[in-house]
């Protein structure tokens, strides 16, 4: 035989070999989960005695020993006289790699090297001698099956991802979100071409980037579980030192949050966990005492509402004492004890993120270390999140920190004002009211220098936006038509802001502002629109602040007709407000209304005593709200002659029995706690509460229908 | 050596100057400093700004602040349908936009024409300038950009004008 035919042999014994070996790399990992396999064992046997047979051919000592000694362990093993172990399963997977190597080394030189492999084929023998019964076998084989089990995910996650620098991720979204501006960009140029394919084009191109920029956010993203793994240990050991009984629960773990805003949250979240330990959650004895179970619940919770993120942290504690509370606030001198009078329980409650407030009795070395909860409202705040409470004294209180899914691009509303765009970040927004001008007026009034908005009976801080900005007034034909209301919410406040116009939402990146206009508390930043354009993003913290909204607040808090104390006693309700005559008030309860409705005064009919309605092809008997009132009728029908006006008419339903009122005027639907006193109470009439301001009469539904002596089933 | 380190050891005797006109007066700017010069853009106004700030341009995605030099200056402000120039500079990994009437050319005056700011000028172009070169025919005042950062809208407006006067 010749080098050259050697060579070739040695040539086609390379290749035929490795393949093999890659063959008995999947044949033994597949063992570990199917250890007694006799069909793998087979395999494995064959391949090694196939390299056996060749190198001893060929005249590789160093490989026929080790393939030799490797058999002789597989011969076992395929017979059954031995169990595959992990030991035994990791010594062949280690044959497998030596003869890669030394294969390596003959396709290199030509010839084996000098490797010293008795130690390998050494202990190939004693695991070949160490013979137990096949018996045991099971039994061994046991762990080797979990650890394959948990060997194989492991395996494929490390084939399927890769560990990418933060930086990178950041730099990537920071072009993605270039890239999408780009997008909005042309998409805003191409809207003035008449081109379809060019149309088409741009669709795809911006379809493409959505998915772009959701892919690299989500690359961001981590479950909040992260968050939470450390948690159970740092309640655990404080429930140890506080001689309380906790129990965790955890829900939606799996919600996934950009990773910076997860870092964000880290300690604010740690700061409610051990605050809700330290302070909230009874000790045993007096959580029995209190007639709850002696482990107290601390419930983490996570889900998605509306493109944000909301993380809860609800314990069924002692709850928060407002009176307690307010103690508290004097005593640290946070407010006065006229400010106190004015505060709602709510506003109370929300002192302990005043800085400065600290409600541990004693100062433990848990809480109560000067890190109060006004950090953790800053905190929040800082990443465009929003951290509110509701407590239940007795039962529990639940923090509710809600958060953004990511900074970088966030959606937002335009406004305009003045000939130009802002954005308000749609986090803040809570809805939107357009009024006419001339209706805007009745209902935005000045309460000593301060502007006010009327939103469903509720009095809401109002702010100019080109009065806030520093606009002057316009001159009063200059006014817009319409004037509309965003109301926002930021720092506990609620607050509208009118502008003159809304465009819309719009995904905008975030940028920062230079230094000359960072100094304006007004902006959070500035964003490249569409167009091109530069829009300022307001920012609503600065806007309240500018606005003295807190003050504002509370000085509404005092007026009698805010309506919107949720922490009293009596029940809310909803009225409709209508005007009957000239200036009488009446209020119905919305519960039993079916709808509202402006008739034709035209489809108004006499039938027996009384006046019906073609309703809905049935007949609805009216009564005129002015006859129980005993008020002078004013009625709209009649005031023009022949001309068919419209009449706004109440319509009632119990059910079965249904009833229109007629009113003058249907003013407004208002929500709140009212007092009904027993002023001016008579038939029909429950007696009187303010709404608005105004003394209202509040009817008396069922003594109406009674009044009237409409019933339907004779009408219909 | 970065431009920063290389052009702060100073009293480098070939100093190259990009030369601006605003109003009556011929600005320079070390040219390492001007990043570039661009058309009027689209400038969106800034409430409550300092009044220096004309508003936010869009300079390819990135936002940029134009600073008015007519205002800064306290020089009356360009008649209707002038158009201003805009000056980008880069100052701290910020850049800044100066707007200015005209764009001039860049000169390289003779060390030897170099003279400080007059004490007779204002004390606001004493903030403003760090000298002047004495060119052909005009007065070269060399801005101090570092000032640009220290823009906060209280300058005193109007000794500009006559204070460069004088200064000419």
């Amino acid at each position: 035989m010749n080098d050259d035919a050697m060579n070739e042999i040695v040539q086609e014994f390379l290749v035929e070999t490795n393949e093999n070996l890659d063959q008995l790399d999947q044949d033994l990992v597949a063992l570990e989960s199917d250890p007694t396999s006799r069909e793998l064992l087979g395999s494995v046997f064959r391949t090694i005695h196939t390299v056996k047979g060749t190198t001893g051919f060929l005249g590789f000592g160093l490989l026929e020993g080790l393939s030799h000694a490797a058999e002789n362990l597989l011969s076992d093993l395929r017979d059954g006289r031995l169990g595959l172990t992990k030991e035994r399963t990791d010594v062949l997977l280690e044959v497998v790699d030596a003869i890669r190597a030394l294969l390596s080394a003959i396709e290199a030189t030509g010839a084996e090297d000098d490797r010293d492999l008795s130690g390998l084929i050494a202990r190939i023998n004693v695991l070949q001698q160490d013979a137990e019964p096949v018996v045991a076998e099971a039994a061994h084989a046991e762990p080797v099956v979990a650890g394959a089990a948990h060997a194989e995910p492991h395996r494929s996650a490390g084939e399927r991802s890769v560990r990418v620098d933060v930086d990178l991720l950041d730099s990537m979204m920071s072009q993605v979100g270039e890239l999408v501006l780009a997008r909005n960009q042309v998409s805003a140029h191409v809207e003035m071409i008449d081109n379809l394919a060019l149309h088409q084009t741009v669709q795809r191109l911006s379809m493409i980037v959505s998915e772009l920029q959701e892919g690299v956010m989500k690359t961001r993203m981590q479950p909040v579980e992260q968050l939470w793994s450390k948690l159970p240990r740092v309640i655990r050991d404080l429930a140890a030192q506080f001689d309380k009984l906790v129990s965790l629960e955890m829900e939606g773990g799996e919600t996934e949050l950009d990773r910076s805003l997860l870092e964000a949250v880290k300690d604010p979240l740690t700061h409610l966990v051990r605050n809700a330990i330290d302070h909230a959650i009874e000790q045993p004895d007096a959580r029995i005492a209190a007639g709850k179970p002696a482990t107290g619940t601390l419930a983490l919770r996570a889900s998605h509402e509306g493109g944000q993120v909301v993380l809860e942290v609800a314990d069924d504690g002692a709850g928060i004492d407002p009176a307690k509370i307010a103690a508290k606030a004097l005593e640290r001198g946070l407010v006065s004890k006229g400010e106190l009078d004015s505060m709602s329980e709510r506003e109370v409650v929300d002192l302990i993120f005043r800085a400065g407030f600290s409600t541990a009795q004693s100062v433990t070395n848990v809480s109560g270390r000067g890190v109060g909860m006004d950090v953790v409202r800053t905190n929040v705040e800082r990443i465009g999140g929003t951290v509110d409470l509701s407590s239940t004294p007795g039962t529990g209180t639940t923090f509710r920190i809600k958060i953004p899914l990511t900074l970088a691009i966030i959606p937002a509303l335009l406004v305009g004002c003045r000939e130009q765009r802002y954005a308000i970040p749609q986090a803040n927004l809570l809805e939107m009211v357009q009024l006419r001008s001339d209706g805007a007026s009745s209902d935005i009034e000045r309460i000593g220098g301060a502007l006010v908005y009327r939103l469903r009976g509720k009095l809401l801080p109002l702010v100019r936006l080109d009065e806030t900005l520093g606009f002057a007034p316009l001159a009063a034909d200059e006014q817009p038509e319409a004037v509309s209301i965003v109301v926002l919410q930021a720092d506990g406040l609620l607050l509208g802001v009118a502008v003159d116009e809304v465009f819309g939402t719009e995904e905008i990146v975030v940028k920062p502002l230079g230094r000359h206009v960072k100094q304006v508390p007004l902006f959070a930043g500035a964003t490249i629109l569409g167009d091109g354009g530069v829009a300022l993003i307001l920012d609503v913290i600065g806007l309240a602040a500018a606005a003295r909204v807190e003050e504002v607040t509370a000085g509404l808090a005092l007026s009698s007709d805010l309506a919107d104390d949720e922490d009293r006693s009596l029940e809310r309700s909803t009225f409709v407000l209508l005007r009957v005559g000239r200036d009488r008030r009446v209020a119905v309860p919305l519960k039993a209304v079916a709808r509202l409705e402006e008739a034709p005064a035209s489809s108004v009919e006499q039938a027996g005593n009384g006046r019906v309605l073609q309703y809905r092809g049935d007949l609805l008997p009216l009564v005129a709200l002015s006859e129980i009132l005993d008020t002078a009728c004013e009625d709209a029908p009649v005031e023009a002659d022949g001309v068919p006006a419209s009449i706004p008419v109440v319509v009632y339903s119990d059910g079965e029995r249904h009833l229109g009122l007629v009113a003058s005027e249907i003013l407004d639907i208002v929500e709140g706690v009212f007092e009904v006193r027993p002023v001016g109470a008579g038939p029909g009439i429950l007696g009187s509460t303010v709404v608005h301001g105004h003394v209202t009469d509040v009817l008396d539904v069922d003594a109406a229908f009674a009044l009237a002596g409409k019933e339907p089933e004779r009408v219909a | 050596m970065s431009p920063e380190q290389n052009h702060a050891a100073g009293g480098d005797a070939t100093a190259q100057y990009c030369t601006f006109k605003v109003d009556h007066l011929l600005i320079g700017i070390e040219v390492w400093r001007v990043q570039e010069v661009i058309r009027h853009q689209p400038m969106t106004h800034v409430p409550l700004a300092p009044k220096e700030v004309r508003g936010l341009i869009n300079l390819r995605g990135q936002i940029v602040t134009a600073i008015d030099v007519r205002q800064w200056l306290g020089l009356p402000g360009r008649s209707d349908g002038a158009s201003s120039m805009n000056v980008v500079l880069r100052l701290n990994d910020e850049a800044i936009s100066l707007l200015v009437d005209e764009a001039g050319e860049v000169v390289e005056p003779a060390a030897d024409t170099h003279e400080g700011v007059p004490s007779t000028a204002s004390g606001q172009i004493r903030t403003m300038f760090s000298g002047t070169y004495k060119l052909d025919g005009a007065l070269l005042l060399v801005l101090d950009t570092e000032s640009v950062t220290r823009i906060s809208g209280e300058n005193g407006a109007g000794a500009a004008h006559s204070a460069t006067r004088r200064a000419s």
